[in-house]
């Protein structure tokens, strides 16, 4: 009997100790910057402190007559002739006539120790032409900015746009301007939002080896092993499969290490030193100037309402830019913006355009804290105006099953109304506010992703389990892959182990990302864990000389299906373990898929602020997140998943922006300045897992990673009205930008 | 016939129209068929989009549109 | 540059390495003494992941030079726990979910000893203070927290 046609679980749903948690409290774990090899060299990268020059001259005399110096690669040591995204991620991890932003590289050396190769890259002279930047989105999109990139627009922009607009989409339903004849409210509104960096704890850092046959190896912390793989070889001309990438533990990503920086530079520079093997250990400065940040926003938004809170009509107007390379998330922002409401008309447009900054990587439901920061405030706006509740409003206007997206096309199984309802009876809601205390409610989306998945698993000769996967464990993963398939499999969780394999041990893998670890990973492995089933119950069948068919697994065990199949005790794996080398040999399952299926999820979250109107300062008195998880494996890890996210988007609302100097250089490059939340700064965060299962996943799974760093931007900016009357319409809403405004407030 | 539901900037590709009838049974086929019949979406095509069949986004170019309620063509999608 | 020689006491054990002047503890420790399990996050004292004790006193190692460790008492998250038998706080992070990516542990690990080895009865609010200075982007500090509100109290019903 199939494990998701029963009502009750033995393991999913249980909060075992991770697997690799002993590891990671005792300091053993390895991460992309512990691991060293014979022979190994330091890498260290020459950056340009400029937003936007051309590259007249590169000198490196000087650091190659260092003693110690074993290489130098600049953009001539690349191949010529990439296009489209291949092009952009060359041209990103190594500047070619021009310096794009500041921090962009344009020159790597190797050398014998870490200082001799920082010493190298002082020594390295570029002359630099600088031309006139442009930083701001809005400015970026005039018609007069100084032009990134000729010729960056792709098919979608139309003729005649300007020339910073790299895509454009335009798309909605229904006749809004009907829609908005028949509100009683209508508002339109402006917002914008600041990049701020994923900010994980681990810099970059890679281990790379190439040989001049061609043939390498990489350790490497990233959230994509294979992903390494395709995009180093891309960038530097070499065949796949000689490249095996072996993924540490990570430190964090939440999408900015989905993609490439300075990996191809440590195969470069080894490449050139004869083979050896090239260490490059990114600085936080490294980290905040020239990897992915997202990207910053400027939105319009237009809402009708009637005086009894249905919504008649929206329009949405997005800019957004995401450094000097197409790829700004503009699309998924407007996807996302009105996803939680069921629109008779709507109308959505979006430009991606290019500036002067680093090229944006994901992050965390990309685009998806911008659109609602925009949308849910303005529709919390317009309840306050027409003295409706926000979450009367969000349940009469919420999607549900069968209903049309914002986007177009029509909802599966969700889980909106249910998380609304579970907000709504929540004890939180019945606490009372104080002077200056405000609360705010906002809702958020993200679709979930599944990507290319393969999982193989084999039985051991004493019956214990071995999963490899290929997604890496950012926090928690191995627990739940090991629940589900210790689940299915019938048999105890400690037997099973999950390892986070290379790349030359499994067919190709996306990254961890788009909240697929568990979800993807996990249902393959449901499957492979099935088919292994498949062959134990063929092996006990010709054991006791009756047809496979007659066979059933149940509790870890192969026995007879029932009284026509025969008299036989049941067959436990360990039995069957330790005698498949001579029943037929190793005993495996795999599976190699798209899964199907994934299950999106809403989000709602619940902020009691307060705001101190003689320094405009926020303190976050209670959170409260309530989010669709399908079903929790390991409910510690889903609950850890939505508490990350909400301190990720209270950082976003409050502290974090990226600030630049008229120069154009980055001015906060180090956490003192770049402020992420710290422990002092947040109160516990209260979550309720609200499961409405995903039928497209055998236990029920939707992926939960993303969802929660949307809701606290606009909550947040709810929560501030609520306390001081006044409405922050941009971010990050620091003590003197409130402060500003209810001074204003207080003399307008 | 399949309908398939395009984003509506890409319209000036296709005369105007936003719903367009192609002649496919997979994701392959409508994709193949929206390049012939308006040859200006090729490029966007091939930049890569998420075709949404019911609702789902398809795993694959062999998924089949036969029996689709509806289809509708996306910008591509990912996840941090 | 020439190299010092230094001697010094790290997890009770008596080493010695060579350090470019230039050198951070931390760069000592992980490159020199192959003890990795200290992170280094900034490198500007920001983030905490470093987190050592040096005599007792807690520090951020990535601001304090090799050679400064000679003659002194460097304690790291190696020597955390006494063999297999964990530390309460490594305990309670494992019990409670307290880590996800698991880069910060160790410093923040190291960070609640030194408080709790001052304060075996913090409140809430101290807790968070004491940690200020050690960055988690995965958690939202909640069941960092729980965890060593939790060993502390374990921690001080043993000493009962």
């Amino acid at each position: 009997m199939a494990k998701d046609e029963l009502s009750e679980f033995h393991l999913v749903g249980t909060r075992p100790l991770r697997p690799d948690g002993l590891d990671k409290v005792t300091g053993r774990a390895r991460y992309g910057a512990d691991v060293s090899m014979p022979g190994m060299l330091w890498g260290a990268v020459v950056r340009s402190p400029h937003a936007h020059a051309r590259i007249v001259r590169i000198d490196a005399s000087k650091a190659e007559a260092l003693p110690g110096v074993k290489a130098v690669v600049t953009r001539a040591d690349f191949p010529e002739g990439l296009t489209g995204e291949n092009w952009n991620l060359q041209e990103n991890t190594m500047a070619g006539e021009r310096a794009l932003y500041d921090g962009h590289a344009v020159a790597a050396v190797a050398a014998t120790s870490a200082l001799r190769a920082q010493e190298a890259a002082r020594l390295i002279e570029v002359e630099y032409e600088v031309l006139p930047h442009v930083i701001d989105v809005d400015d970026a999109i005039r018609p007069d900015a100084p032009v990134i990139r000729e010729g960056a627009a792709d098919a979608t922009v139309p003729e005649g746009s300007p020339p910073n607009v790299a895509r454009y989409i335009e798309f909605g339903h229904g006749d809004t301007e009907a829609g908005f004849a028949k509100a009683d409210l209508v508002r339109a509104r402006s917002y914008k939002t600041e990049a701020t960096h994923q900010g994980y704890i681990e810099p970059h850092a890679c281990l790379g080896q190439l040989g001049a046959d061609g043939k390498g190896e990489m350790w490497v912390c990233t959230q994509g092993q294979w992903f390494i793989r395709q995009m180093c070889s891309s960038v530097l001309g070499l065949e796949a499969a000689q490249l095996r990438v072996t993924p540490s533990e990570i430190g964090g990503g939440f999408g900015g290490k989905t993609t490439i920086f300075m990996e191809p530079l440590s195969l470069a520079l080894s490449r050139k030193a004869g083979g050896r093997p090239v260490k490059i250990v990114m600085t936080r400065s490294e980290v905040l100037r020239a990897t992915g940040p997202t990207a910053s926003a400027s939105m319009d938004v237009k809402i009708g309402m009637t005086k009894d809170g249905m919504i008649t009509a929206a329009d949405a107007e997005f800019r957004m830019q995401g450094g000097a390379f197409p790829g700004a998330p503009v699309d998924m922002a407007l996807y996302c913006a009105f996803a939680p409401y069921k629109l008779p008309a709507s109308r959505h447009v979006g430009y991606d355009v290019l500036a002067n900054r680093p090229k944006c990587a994901a992050y965390r439901a990309p685009g998806s804290p911008m659109g609602a920061f925009a949308v849910e405030s303005l529709i919390d706006e317009m309840c306050r105006e027409l003295g409706l509740d926000p979450l009367d409003v969000r349940l009469k206007n919420a999607v549900k099953e069968g209903d049309r997206a914002s986007y177009g096309p029509t909802f599966g199984s969700i889980g909106l109304v249910e998380t609304l309802e579970a907000v709504k009876s929540h004890p939180n809601l019945e606490l009372p506010l104080g002077p200056n205390q405000g609360r705010g409610i906002a809702s958020g989306y993200w679709f979930n992703h599944s990507g290319e998945t393969s999982v193989s698993l084999a039985i051991s000769e004493d019956g214990t389990v071995q999963v490899s996967v290929g997604t890496p464990d950012i926090g928690g993963s191995r627990a739940s892959i090991a629940l589900m398939t210790a689940e299915t499999l019938g048999i105890a969780y400690e037997d099973v182990r999950v390892n986070v394999v290379e790349t030359g041990a499994l067919g190709v893998n996306e990254p961890t990302h788009g909240s697929r670890a568990t979800f993807a990973s996990g249902k393959a492995a449901v499957i492979a864990a099935r088919r292994a089933i498949a062959e134990m119950c063929r092996r006990a069948a010709a054991e006791w000389g009756i047809d496979a068919e007659a066979v059933e697994w149940a509790n870890g065990a192969a026995q007879p299906a029932g009284p026509n199949a025969g008299k036989f005790p049941p067959m436990g794996i360990e039995e069957i373990a330790a005698k498949m080398g001579s029943t037929g040999g190793p005993i495996s399952g795999h599976h190699e898929s798209v899964p199907e299926g994934v299950g999106a999820s809403f989000g709602c979250h619940v902020v009691d602020v307060e705001v101190d109107p003689e320094t405009g300062r926020t303190t976050i008195l209670r959170y409260l997140v309530v989010q669709d998880a399908g079903r929790a494996i390991h409910p510690s890890y889903v609950e850890g998943q939505f508490q990350g996210g909400a301190a990720q988007g209270i950082g976003w609302a409050l502290n974090e922006a990226y600030v630049y100097g008229q120069d154009g250089r980055l001015q906060n490059a180090v956490f003192l300045d770049y402020r992420v939340p710290v422990a002092s700064d947040l109160p516990m965060i209260d979550t309720q897992i609200v499961e409405v299962p995903n039928p497209g996943h055998p236990f029920g799974v939707r992926g939960v990673g993303e969802t929660g760093i949307t809701p606290p931007l606009p909550a947040i900016a709810n929560a501030i009205e609520a306390a001081a009357g006044v409405r922050m319409r941009s971010l990050p809403m620091s003590p003197p930008k409130v402060l500003a405004a209810i001074k204003a407030a207080r003399e307008g | 016939m399949v309908t398939v539901n395009l984003w509506s900037s890409l319209e000036r590709f296709t005369g105007g129209q936003t719903a367009v009838e192609i002649e496919a049974e997979t994701v392959a086929g409508v994709l193949d068929g929206l390049k012939a019949a308006y040859p200006g979406l090729a490029p966007i095509l091939d930049t890569g989009v998420s075709v949404v069949i019911d609702g789902e986004v398809a795993t694959g170019r062999h998924a089949s549109v036969a029996d689709a309620g509806e289809v509708f063509l996306m910008q591509r999608m990912k996840g941090g | 540059m020439s190299k010092i020689h230094v001697t010094t006491t790290v997890n009770g054990d008596e080493v010695e390495f060579l350090a470019d002047p230039r050198e951070s503890l931390l760069d000592c420790l992980r490159d020199h003494l192959g003890l990795t399990g200290s992170k280094e996050g900034c490198g500007t004292g920001d983030c905490g992941a470093c987190s050592v004790t040096l005599d007792g006193t807690l520090v951020c190692s990535c601001l304090v030079l090799g050679v400064e460790a000679e003659g002194r008492r460097v304690a790291t998250i190696e020597g955390m726990a006494e063999g297999n038998a964990l530390h309460p706080l490594q305990r309670k992070f494992l019990e409670h979910a307290a880590l996800q990516c698991g880069f910060c542990t160790p410093g923040i690990l190291v960070a609640a000893k030194a408080l709790l080895e001052k304060n075996p009865d913090p409140t809430e609010t101290e807790v968070r203070y004491w940690l200020a200075g050690n960055l988690c982007r995965c958690t939202g500090y909640d069941k960092i927290i729980r965890a060593v509100l939790d060993a502390a109290a374990e921690m001080r019903q043993e000493a009962a």
